[in-house]
């Protein structure tokens, strides 16, 4: 009997004492979660993203917590929906975001541009971008292994043409393909213009114009037709000020290369390559 | 002294808990794909080993022994290091907040790590005593962070090469362990040499 009950008593005994300690150790050293957190976390949209500046949206939201007079709507995914709930639950008065979408800043499709050299390294564009800065003749063209179709969380990127190009309907502005792209060819601006330069070529007119079919010479049409000042020659490549632009299309009309572009959506580009496809086609017949 | 550094330097290198006792491979695998990860994971697994040392070893010699009740150690062990990992998972959150914020999610994984049972029982199978368990613990973490180091390293590197499509993810991931295990199979017979 005593063979059997010391060993039973003695691992019931660790065993109490342990849950006996742990439970007043829970008890006495709660760390208190504020109730807040939870109904904050709760609304925004889990994507961790990091648009708002923080690492994930639990550091934001405890953040937001901790410092109440921290802006409710610099969530970019949840939009003013989230900014409105954040808001009520703050019980601070809510300022609409303007929601961004990611554009690409290169037309550097099989048809504009060509290889320089033929690469067979690692199928991503940080590799790519490693040697000698890529594989085209333009030294700032999308390098085409869709680093940013891979980081994008909501699926808004496509190749088209070998191109990167974003889905303006299904990005939400995160920005993680702007900070992803080796190139630094994305940047986001606001949903509501719709003209954007498809070039971020630092190279002088001449050698642009060698490298790439539609590049932007900084031929400075665009600068001087535009009649709300909205555009400037930055580094060699005309750049858009999304504050001023009105999005009147008079840069697109003036532009000789075709560099600046109104907004379209990858389902509309495909469809325009294959018509040029098709038309070129019917041209060498 | 000398003996301390044997104990320390062969549990570092020669029996690597990871490289040649093959124990703890799930972190091992698991968590070494990033540098910070890894050195988080390492950090907490080394932590708990010395805690749960410095637990077990006098519940073996001083409650278990007399009693004539070793053959429980396993389970009793496990129950001690499952509660111990708790508890310091509370204090850790109400009194180091930073520090349970780096470890935090590692501690729970710890809890039933056979790398943690591993050191504890070999510490008693080896008839070590406190001061050389504690030793012998804390090595085993530190090999424990080298080794998981040292196969973040290769394992950044294997995500930019360009592999065979049979070999992608997990099979080429244990080649390579296997491969950074044999290396440390190059260690034997070194720590006696060191310290003669």
């Amino acid at each position: 009997m005593n063979d059997f009950m010391v060993p039973v008593l003695i691992v019931t005994g660790i065993g109490i004492l342990a849950g006996v300690i742990l439970s007043a150790a829970a008890k006495f050293m709660a760390v208190k979660v504020d109730e807040r957190f939870e109904k904050i976390r709760a609304e925004l949209p889990g994507a961790n993203c990091g648009a708002c500046g923080y690492a994930g949206c639990d550091q934001y939201a405890q953040a937001l917590v901790e410092n109440p007079d921290l802006a409710t709507n610099l969530c970019v995914p949840g939009g003013a929906g989230a900014a409105k709930a954040l808001s009520e639950i703050m019980g601070v008065s809510f300022e609409a975001t303007v929601p961004n979408y990611a554009v690409v800043h290169c037309n550097g499709t099989c048809n504009n541009t060509q290889y320089a050299v033929d690469y067979e390294g690692p199928a991503t564009c940080a590799a790519c971008s490693t040697l000698f800065g890529g594989r085209g003749t333009c030294p700032n063209a999308c390098l085409g292994f869709g680093d940013c179709v891979k980081v994008c969380p909501y699926g808004a990127i496509d190749l088209v043409d070998g191109v990167a190009v974003v889905d303006k309907n299904l990005c939400v502005g995160c920005g993680l393909c702007a900070k992803t792209c080796p190139k630094a060819l994305i940047s986001l601006i606001p949903v509501t213009s719709n003209v954007y330069v498809r070039c971020s070529s630092q190279e002088k007119g001449a050698a642009t114009r060698k490298a790439c079919k539609t590049g932007c010479i900084a031929c400075r049409k665009c600068e001087k037709a535009c009649p709300s000042q909205a555009i400037t020659i930055v580094n060699n490549h005309a750049v858009i000020d999304p504050a001023k632009c009105t999005n009147c299309g008079t840069c697109v009309a003036q532009c000789p290369t075709g560099a600046i572009h109104e907004y379209k959506c990858p389902v509309e580009l495909a469809a325009q390559a294959k018509a040029e496809a098709a038309g070129e086609e019917k041209a060498a017949e | 002294m000398k003996e301390m550094m044997i104990i320390l330097f062969s549990a570092i290198l020669t029996e690597n808990f990871i490289l040649a006792k093959f124990m703890g491979i799930c972190p091992f695998l698991g968590v070494s794909k990033k540098l910070d990860s890894a050195v988080g994971m390492s950090v907490a697994v080394t932590f708990v080993m010395a805690m749960a040392t410095a637990v077990t070893w006098p519940i073996y010699t001083y409650l278990l022994v007399p009693n004539g009740l070793d053959y429980l150690q396993t389970v009793v062990f496990i129950l001690v290091i499952a509660a111990l990992v708790q508890l310091v998972e509370i204090i850790l959150k109400k009194y180091v907040p930073a520090l349970h914020k780096s470890l935090g999610i590692y501690l729970p994984l710890i809890t039933t790590n056979c790398a943690v049972l591993g050191v504890t029982m070999l510490n008693i199978s080896k008839e070590l005593n406190f001061a050389e368990s504690m030793v012998n613990a804390v090595g085993a973490g530190l090999g424990f962070l080298l080794a998981m180091v040292l196969f973040c390293g290769v394992r950044q590197r294997l995500e930019d090469i360009d592999t065979p499509e049979c070999f992608k993810g997990i099979p080429i991931t244990l080649i390579a362990a296997s491969i950074v295990s044999v290396s440390f199979m190059g260690f034997g017979g070194l720590v006696e040499g060191l310290f003669k």
